[in-house]
């Protein structure tokens, strides 16, 4: 954790606006943007005038084109944190908005915490004491929801990837350091080629995985919906709805085994990632398999649950179980099949909940204008927060990843200098710390934990 | 039956390692200082392995040193072997370990004791340590003494309620047959402390008529280093080795047959040993596909047959030992001298403690040593030297001398005791430095010395070298800067031979000593540069500008690292006032009480955005008292 580094964070709502505002603050603001920033000729500045609204475009490191801006530059001390400050107003949507703040990353800013520009406020002395408890609130609230969230995201699959290259470099460094604290025990040295290899295919691992979180395969983001209920209530019907009444975003990498289909379609401009458990095969236990426990687990972290039950037939004692369980959930319930008869009395279940409830037909689309609103109204009433806040989680992750490539780009470097292996480690563990910074772990006690399990050591 | 035997500005109990360091640090600040101890033969009593330094251990003795502290100069004066080790690594890891004559330097620093102003010895159990208003007042011996203070260091090593055991036997001794201390615990507790109960161990010694050395291979030590202290030059003395040879499977086969007898898989030791300091029945079980393993034979002195079995610690049976000591090559006929043991004691939590090692419970009682779980000598003196000269200060209500993880190995010592605790005994690891480029042995004296200048403790003698050494590094660093090596058949002819590309057009000697083949040696060889130069001025200069980069970017870290320990976190914080924060960091956080914000934040569980809270509420009581005042 840094005092007076320099943090940058998308400073509009996420979502798909007209524009979008990304703020810098700190003090190598404008030096960052200069190093992205060219006017419509192409050309780089050398210098902004404070308060003055530059067009131009933001360049990436191939030179492309990333978006077209408009930047201005607010000297300190007169700005919202007292430090520099730089905004670069670009397109809404999520695309632009991710490539810059990527770039920016890669320039050496760091990506804000929750409610930190406000902190900085505060600390510097612009906002007034009044406030303080305020700004506490705001980075307690903020933080844990950002937490909750990267802890659910530790269990996705870029974050497996993320660990595996974690262990490798700790392993590495378990290696040497051993070495380095007990040179006269009878423990092999680490050959140079060993470390060079090594870490080379740990960058390369670090450049694939931030090439494909950067094509968005790996994207786990947005408001997690989780689509519940019995076989044949139509679920899937209402998933393929939603996606073909929305342009879907991502879809699930193809080929991975798993019981549950992800669809990621935008609403209104709202990010929502839906869950269906459509991808189960229908076999003769299904019944069994999308039980009371199958539903606990699936809407456990859910912000959103949508309970389909088919008005077409009697409430069962199953339906009754699961909407008890769900009575503490945001939770939508879709009477679906409205187009047969009814055979289940919309009384009945508000007595059981107090949820929304909206007739729904897949067969004409009644009601699905309504889910819609709904979902939308939600978010923007601040009735939802997604747990996995727009481009703060997976960014997380790529920044993560950006800075353990950077370091790992050292420690060859320290290699090729033919400096000696503990100081290569140096460089290993700052590659280490990059990506452990999710989970908050203290690198000593892993590397002494890993020494002492793997070597026999001592008097 | 009580008397009143006189008042001391300080009274340590316990003339260990830790001991000795505190009681001297007083007494040389100017203290009126007082060291009891169980038994005056046991001063600076070397309980365990006949060395003093290694690995990160090295440079905690060098930092001592550099603080006034007497350990370098004691085993400068004693040492019968040195070396340097890992000497084909970075600067950064190389660490001094010498063996010592255990006996001369147990009298060397007895004598040294004795022979200090202002300072008592008195052999003596200190039973009771009395307070006044939660404040230190007083201590009890044994004897009926009543000791008035106004600061006592409790430095009791591993003596409180300590138990000896050797198989099925056991009995309530110290170490070596010394008798435990079985009251100051009660007392301690009492006083509001957390007792754990710790166990470590050693080997056997034997005799060495009854080695065979030509079986073994021999460790000689190396000449031409530098040694311990920065008051002292190479030191020519005839030196003894020490002997290398290994365990083989009937060893282990041995040691399975009889792993029922042992107290540690009996469930007879309840006490926590460390990981890195493991008997041989635990080498055997837990890595049982390793063939043999290492032993050092070492001398303890040169007035004694007995050799230390570095390898073989254990708590087996006697008879047991002599079966598995005899399986190993050139140890056929040993005989044991004196078995080997493990021991168990009390030890307090640490995280009572402040970075003065101050306790948290009583003022002016601080701790140093193994009692606050760590092991080892020089992680002993570390403290003791700390706790010595923060006692002072107290008296003097000044400010406590905190070395923090960028300043010195004992910075971290002191941080991880203090702020994490720790679940075992606790040992230095180089590994545990964050900025060990910067904690280097070699720069002790530039890093601490001028700071204990400051407060009383270094003397003249040694500010006055510091001083030298810092102006001669920056006279030569100009030069090699101003020097131009231009390219010459002979110049060109050398560095080919060091494959080393030759000079086109002239180049700073800086520069040219930038390359990896490179080294200060060349730069004499090449005659650009005079022999005169001192080899740790030579050394000084080569990290300089080998390393300057690496340096840089260390120096950034610290940076940062500094300007969160510079947030202070004021005594009377009271953490469940602070909005936002989560209930379990309130919880921690009023427990360990941090001094600052880096502090906080190394404290496990605590998180960035608890940290960030407590940042704002800081500025926020800042406002609010300024505000009051105006």
């Amino acid at each position: 954790m840094a005092l007076d580094d320099t943090i940058t964070a998308l400073a509009t709502p996420p979502g798909e606006g007209g524009i979008a505002v990304i703020r810098l603050s700190g003090p190598e603001s404008v030096q960052i943007a200069k190093s992205v920033f060219v006017n419509r000729k192409k050309q780089k500045k050398d210098k902004f005038r404070s308060r003055y609204f530059y067009y131009g475009y933001i360049l990436d490191d191939d030179q492309e084109v990333i978006d077209e801006v408009l930047l201005v530059y607010m000297q300190a001390p007169k700005t919202y944190t007292r430090e520099d400050v730089v905004e670069i107003h670009c397109h809404g949507g999520m695309i632009p908005v991710r490539r810059i703040l990527e770039l920016l990353m890669k320039k050496g800013a760091r990506l804000a915490e929750p409610g930190e520009f406000t902190k900085r406020a505060f600390l510097n002395g612009r906002i007034d004491l009044a406030q303080a408890e305020a700004v506490m609130d705001l980075i307690s609230s903020k933080t844990d929801n950002a937490a909750r969230a990267s802890v659910n995201q530790m269990q996705g699959s870029l974050s497996r990837e993320i660990k595996a290259v974690r262990d490798d470099m700790l392993d590495l460094l378990a290696r040497i350091e051993v070495t380095v604290d007990y040179p006269e025990e009878d423990i092999e040295s680490m050959l140079e080629d060993e470390v060079r290899s090594r870490l080379m295919s740990a960058r390369e691992k670090c450049r694939q995985l931030l090439e494909s979180a950067h094509q968005g395969r790996l994207i786990r983001e947005g408001i997690k919906t989780v689509i519940i209920g019995k076989p044949n209530v139509g679920k899937s019907s209402l998933l393929n709805a939603l996606v073909r009444e929305n342009r879907a975003i991502v879809t699930d990498i193809p080929g991975t085994t798993r019981d549950v289909i992800e669809e990621y379609v935008n609403i209104k401009g709202v990010l929502v990632r839906i869950l269906d458990t459509a991808g189960i095969r229908e076999t003769k236990d299904l019944v069994e398999k999308i039980g009371v426990e199958k539903s606990r687990e699936l809407t456990r972290d859910a912000d959103l649950i949508l309970l389909l039950l088919d008005s077409s037939q009697p409430l069962e004692k199953e339906d009754i179980e699961i909407l008890q369980m769900l009575k503490d959930k945001k939770i939508l319930i879709l009477l679906n099949k409205s187009d047969k008869p009814a055979a289940i009395d919309e009384e009945d279940i508000r007595k059981l909940t107090g949820s929304t409830i909206i007739k729904t037909s897949m067969i004409d689309g009644t009601g699905l204008d309504e889910v819609e609103d709904y979902i939308y109204n939600m978010v923007y009433s601040g009735k939802i927060e997604p747990s996995n806040p727009l481009m703060i989680t997976s960014n997380r992750h790529k920044e993560a990843l950006i800075r353990a490539e950077k370091h790992l780009g050292e420690a060859l470097e320290t290699l090729d200098a033919l400096m000696p292996l503990d100081m290569v480690s140096i460089d290993i563990r700052n590659v280490w710390e990059a990506l452990g910074e999710i989970t908050g772990e203290s690198l000593t006690e892993n590397l002494i934990d890993k020494i002492f399990s793997e070597f026999c050591l001592g008097k | 039956m009580e008397f009143y035997a006189g008042n001391y500005d300080i009274i340590v109990t316990g003339a260990g390692h830790a001991g000795c360091e505190a009681a001297l640090a007083a007494a040389r600040m100017g203290m009126k200082t007082l060291v009891v101890a169980l038994n005056l033969d046991a001063v600076a009593l070397m309980a365990c392995n006949p060395s003093i330094g290694g690995t990160s251990k090295g440079h905690l003795v060098r930092e001592v040193d550099a603080l006034g502290g007497e350990m370098g100069i004691n085993i400068d004066k004693t040492f019968i072997q040195i070396r340097m080790l890992n000497t084909g690594k970075g600067p950064a890891v190389h660490s001094l370990r010498a063996q010592a004559d255990k006996k001369r330097y147990q009298a060397a620093m007895k004598l040294t004791l004795e022979s200090q102003e202002n300072l008592d010895l008195r052999q003596g159990e200190v039973v009771e340590i009395r307070t006044k208003g939660g404040r230190v007042c007083g201590v009890k011996l044994d004897t009926g003494e009543y000791y008035t203070c106004r600061a006592v260091i409790v430095a009791s090593g591993v003596y409180l309620k300590s138990r000896v055991i050797i198989g099925e036997y056991s009995i309530n001794s110290g170490p070596n047959g010394l008798f435990p201390a079985n009251r100051l615990s009660g007392n301690l507790k009492d006083l509001g402390f957390r007792l754990m109960r710790f166990k470590t161990g050693t080997p056997a010694r034997v005799n060495k008529r009854s080695l065979d050395f030509s079986k073994m291979i021999e460790q000689p030590g190396h000449t031409n280093i530098y040694p311990f202290s920065f008051l002292n030059k190479a030191i020519e003395r005839e030196q003894v080795p020490c002997w290398l040879t290994y365990t083989n499977e009937r060893t282990h086969e041995i040691i399975r047959q009889n792993l029922h007898r042992s107290p540690m898989y009996s469930g007879e030791i309840k006490g926590i040993g460390a990981r890195y300091c493991p008997s041989i029945e635990d080498k055997v079980v837990r890595f049982s596909d390793k063939e043999s393993h290492q032993v050092f034979i070492e001398p303890e002195g040169l007035d004694t047959n007995e050799m230390y079995v570095q390898g073989l610690s254990s708590s087996l049976p006697v008879e047991v030992q002599i079966a598995v000591y005899r399986t190993v090559p050139g140890m056929e006929r040993v005989e044991i001298m004196r078995p080997a043991y493990a021991i168990e004691y009390d030890c307090i939590d640490s995280t009572q403690l402040k970075l003065s090692l101050e306790s948290r419970e009583v003022e002016g009682l601080f701790m140093a040593g193994q009692i606050n779980g760590s092991s080892g000598y020089e992680e002993a003196a570390a403290q003791g030297i700390i706790a010595g000269i923060n006692a002072v200060q107290y008296i003097r209500q000044e400010e406590p001398l905190i070395l923090d993880r960028s300043d010195a190995y004992i910075g971290v010592l002191i941080d991880d005791l203090v702020t994490k605790g720790t679940p075992e005994p606790y040992r230095m690891m180089t590994s545990r430095a964050e900025y060990r480029l910067l904690l280097r042995q070699d720069n002790a004296d530039m890093r601490l010395t001028e700071k204990a200048y400051r407060i009383g403790l270094a003397g003249k003698e040694r500010y006055d070298r510091l001083c030298y050494k810092q102006e001669r590094i920056q006279k030569e660093l100009e030069r090699l800067r101003n020097t131009i090596i231009s390219p010459s058949d002979f110049v060109n002819q050398y560095l080919l031979g060091k494959s080393s590309s030759p000079l086109k057009s002239g180049i700073q000697m800086y520069n040219l000593l930038k390359r990896p083949e490179i080294s200060f040696s060349d730069l004499i060889r090449l005659g650009q540069i005079g022999e005169e130069i001192e080899p740790e001025i030579q050394e000084q200069l080569e990290i300089h500008v080998k390393y300057e980069g690496y340096i840089q970017k260390q120096l950034k870290q610290v940076e940062q690292f500094k300007k969160m320990e510079k947030v202070k976190i004021p005594p009377d914080m009271d953490y469940s006032q602070v909005k936002g924060l989560k209930i379990e960091s309130v919880q921690k956080l009023q427990k360990l009480q941090p001094e600052n914000l880096g502090q906080a934040s190394r404290i496990s569980g605590v998180s960035p955005a608890d940290i960030s809270v407590l940042m704002v509420y800081l500025e926020k009581r800042r406002r609010e008292k300024r505000n009051n005042e105006a």
